[in-house]
């Protein structure tokens, strides 16, 4: 608890650094995530082999790929461009495919009936497909928020800064609480974020909400 | 004035949904496509807005080519109602019937007055409004449906099976309802069902499909009844030897309509005050 105390402002300090590093990657991945989605459901062999490869991609493990990544990008190991770009690429494995199912699960006949009303094609993706897909979406930008926060910490291995190295640092030296914090502030941040996304999505989407028969 | 000229559709995968049909539906007039599952009615219908386009001829609306016109444009000047509603399930009732007003850039505060009175008009309490389609009933759906497609006054309105999904008391007021509505706007309508009752009592003109967007007759309500074209149209209105040929037997004093099976089917009464 002391040592906690002491270090109030290197917590926060790795807290920020953590949010830094989580949040670009969770953004790209899910505005480059819904494109992508589109093109391979117009094109069914496309959709078969991103869905497959984005689960090959999963599979490829972090470190190697954090190890990796620098030597294809031309950056340094420990910036956080790197770390970046490692975490989109996950964060694309996993929201891709569930774009993909959550684009279409939106209903055909409704899209129909839009074009009928005279919807022209993009706006009919943007203001009906798109709002449509909107809580499956959402349910996938949860996984992909939770899994990138968690996929931070291996940077801190690395020795980028973040709530990961905490948990080096604390076992180099023996510290259960900054090990401890380390964990602990980690999951608090991820759920911080899931609330968030949910939070943000019952603000966005309010009919999704709305699904009783009676009057209000 | 909808004009079919010997439009044909074979779609991409090789299925020839019509084959070589004509037809003329006069402007204010309602016409009802009437045929089995599957004899093409939603694609010739979808012609008319483009979306479909047919592989053979072409739909002329009022002279004019629809081959030609901007289909997102024209889409919007023709009210579409479908089976399922087809209602934006993220959009208030409101909302859905202004949808056309809003694509067209109509006010948010005019489109929704419209709106409103539209409602009302179809039958509906403006209260309504502010709901989501999925917490009205099937019924009150449909009349929202109609509500949309009527929303930017359109002069011609195409309904493919509008009341298919509805229980057979809801229908019937609904379909009392177009009349009046029919009665008051005098839209061209064409309509499509496979229920050939519906079909009578919509259509001014009836014309009864066979697979392949095939014409077996087309005429008024009386004229197929009377002089049914052929066996697949005698089986199809079921005149034959079916509840349509009906007979009197009398009684306590009253005449009782009897169908051919014997079945009482109603109660005769005076003409009432004619209705055309
Ligand atoms: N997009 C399509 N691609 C291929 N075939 C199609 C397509 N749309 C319709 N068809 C086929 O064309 C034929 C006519 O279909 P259509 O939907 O016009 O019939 P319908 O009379 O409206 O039937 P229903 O009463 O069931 O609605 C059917 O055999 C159908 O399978
Ligand atoms: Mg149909």
């Amino acid at each position: 608890m002391t040592w906690i105390l002491a270090n109030l402002g290197l917590l926060g300090e790795r807290l920020l650094a953590h949010l830094g590093q989580a949040l670009p990657p969770i953004v790209l991945a899910f505005v480059l995530a819904i494109p992508i989605a589109k093109l391979a459901n117009s094109r069914g062999w496309l959709r078969g082999g991103l869905t497959a490869g984005a689960g090959l991609l999963y599979a490829v493990p972090s470190l190697p790929l954090f190890i990796v990544l620098p030597i294809v990008l031309g950056t340094g190991i420990r910036s956080s461009v790197n770390i970046i770009v490692a975490l989109t690429i996950y964060g694309l494995a996993l929201m891709v495919p569930s774009a993909s199912e959550a684009l279409r699960s939106v209903s055909g006949s409704t899209l129909q009936s839009a074009t009928a009303q005279g919807y022209a094609p993009f706006a009919r993706f943007w203001s009906v497909e798109l709002p449509l897909a909107g809580p499956a979406l959402v349910a996938g930008l949860r996984v992909v928020a939770v899994s990138t926060v968690s996929l931070v910490t291996v940077g801190g291995v690395l020795g980028v800064p973040s709530l990961g190295m905490l948990f080096v640092d604390g076992f180099q030296r023996n510290i259960t609480a900054e090990i401890l914090s380390g964990i602990v502030l980690t999951a608090a941040l991820a759920v911080a974020l899931d609330l968030l996304i949910v939070l943000g999505g019952r603000l966005l989407l309010p009919w999704a909400h709305s699904r009783t028969g009676g009057g209000r | 004035m909808i004009r079919f000229d010997h439009v044909g559709k074979t779609y991409p995968d090789g299925t020839t949904a019509v084959e070589d049909f004509s037809l003329t539906v006069d402007s204010h007039a309602s016409v009802v496509l009437v045929g089995t599952s599957g004899s093409g009615k939603t694609t010739l219908m979808r012609m008319v807005n483009r979306m479909v386009d047919p592989t053979s001829g072409r739909v002329l609306i009022d002279d004019e080519d629809v081959a030609a016109m901007d289909p997102v444009k024209l889409r919007r000047r023709i009210g579409y109602v479908m089976q399922a509603s087809g209602l934006l399930p993220h959009r208030t009732v409101a909302e859905n019937v202004a949808t056309v007003p809003h694509l067209e850039g109509v006010s948010r505060r005019r489109s929704r007055s419209r709106a409103l009175a539209l409602l009302e008009m179809v039958g509906l309490d403006h209260k309504l409004g502010d709901r989501y389609p999925s917490q009205l009933s099937g019924g009150q759906q449909q009349r929202v449906g109609v509500a949309r497609a009527l929303a930017a006054d359109p002069n011609i309105l195409l309904m493919d099976e509008p009341f298919g999904a509805v229980d057979p008391i809801v229908r019937a007021e609904l379909q009392k309802e177009l009349l009046r509505l029919q009665s008051e706007l005098g839209k061209t309508i064409l309509f499509v069902t496979h229920d050939i009752d519906e079909a009578f009592l919509l259509g001014e003109k009836v014309v009864i499909l066979k697979p392949g967007g095939v014409v077996a007759q087309e005429g008024t309500p009386s004229q197929i009844l009377a002089d049914p074209a052929d066996d697949f149209v005698e089986t199809f209105v079921g005149s034959g030897r079916g509840k349509r040929a009906l007979h009197l037997e009398e009684v306590d004093g009253r005449q009782v309509v009897v169908d051919e099976s014997g079945r009482p089917t109603g109660v005769l009464h005076a003409a009432p005050e004619s209705r055309s």
